[in-house]
């Protein structure tokens, strides 16, 4: 869908600082990009859980970290999430790979498709779906009006493959 | 005694020192700028001792989180420590945070638990890792698992006396710092009661950061 050229550039005209992540097929192939960047850092968890306190941690501290994450790690976050955005009402946002959208061959019948958006419902996550590459546009300006309104906030990228 | 070599603990732990002979000489060597993150019993027993402004009651916590927000904060304020105080059972509900602690390194990161081998807020059910949970009767040994995962300093602790004169020289080290206390088990105590609504504390938090001295 995206170059992680143009993911890392959009990250640092957004003044993101951190990008604390679990890599999927998708995702990884924006590391080595993202760690080119001279002003954002990667920095690398063992679970998904962690990234939201993480990043907690770093939003604490004044930095202005962004949560990078599949679907299925969404799944594993619950408790995290809950506590970082909606107990301590940190406003941070996250990139959240959709598993299978476009397309299920790897996967047949793919549950994630049938959970990722309700979950982010439930937990009132407002997002964006992005479903093609003229849309990076589309991220930036979420982006901005979560970091307006002070809330958190996700976009939804449509992936292919696991 | 910084006993590294103290491993798989069977001792009783009714003869172990007291979570709050085991924070106490924390809250005594704790710099002015340091950032302090508590979590369950620690957390109750941290608030019983005074508050500070640079204080993080983890309370509503997310389950064993203490040591990855510990990490953010390390890393968005890397001139400043950041000392982490959990329990047992909250670091083996995220043991794999140890590895990212080590692979992003942080200097000024310590992890310290206070080992008393139970869910103490639950009514001191035995956690896995204790030594009366396991078929084994040793004890998972923390301070044996901090140095696999490449800490950069360990240590373990059995008795008050020895952990109060080491302190000093524990905090000032280079990190990431990892310290086991072997703490006493009290059944019965209640868990820690939120000092305030979190999303307020986090602001005052941040504050108290922005006005805070750095120095390590």
């Amino acid at each position: 869908m995206f170059a992680g050229e143009q993911v890392a550039s959009l990250l640092e005209e957004l003044g993101v600082t951190h990008v604390v992540t679990v890599p999927d097929s998708t995702i990884g192939g924006w590391y080595a990009a993202l760690e080119r960047s001279p002003s954002v850092r990667v920095v690398r968890v063992c679970r998904e859980g962690e990234a939201w306190e993480v990043a907690a941690g770093l939003h604490l501290g004044g930095a202005t970290p962004i949560v990078m994450i599949q679907c299925t790690g969404l799944f594993e976050s619950g408790d995290a999430l809950r506590n970082a955005l909606h107990d301590w009402r940190l406003p941070i946002f996250s990139i959240i790979g959709y598993r299978s959208y476009l397309n299920q061959d790897a996967i047949p019948g793919d549950t994630c498709l049938v959970f990722t958006e309700p979950v982010l419902d439930a937990w009132r996550i407002p997002y964006r779906l992005i479903t093609a590459p003229h849309q990076l546009g589309a991220i930036r300006e979420h982006y901005e009006a979560c970091r307006a309104a002070g809330t958190a906030g996700a976009a939804l990228i449509a992936e292919g493959k696991a | 005694m910084s006993d590294a070599s103290a491993t798989r603990g069977t001792r009783d732990v009714r003869d172990r020192m007291s979570l709050h002979d085991a924070l106490e000489p924390l809250h005594s060597a704790r710099g002015e700028g340091d950032v302090v993150i508590s979590t369950m019993g620690a957390a109750r027993e941290w608030m019983a001792m005074g508050a500070h402004p640079l204080d993080l009651i983890f309370v509503p916590s997310a389950m064993g989180h203490a040591t990855s927000v510990g990490l953010g904060l390390a890393l968005a304020q890397p001139d400043r420590r950041v000392i982490v105080c959990n329990g047992d059972g909250s670091m083996l509900m995220n043991l794999g945070s140890l590895v990212t602690i080590t692979a992003a390194a942080p200097t000024n990161l310590v992890i310290l638990v206070c080992d008393n081998g139970v869910y103490e807020v639950t009514g001191a059910q035995p956690t896995p890792g204790a030594a009366d949970a396991r078929a084994d009767g040793a004890g998972v040994d923390f301070a044996a698992i901090a140095r696999a995962c490449g800490f950069a300093s360990v240590h373990r602790f059995a008795d008050a006396a020895s952990w109060s004169r080491a302190v000093a020289q524990v905090l000032a080290a280079p990190g990431p710092t990892f310290v086991t206390l072997d703490v006493a088990t009290v059944a019965g105590i209640p868990g820690p009661r939120s000092p305030g609504p979190a999303g307020e504390r986090a602001k005052s938090f941040m504050a108290a950061l922005e006005g805070s001295p750095r120095a390590r």
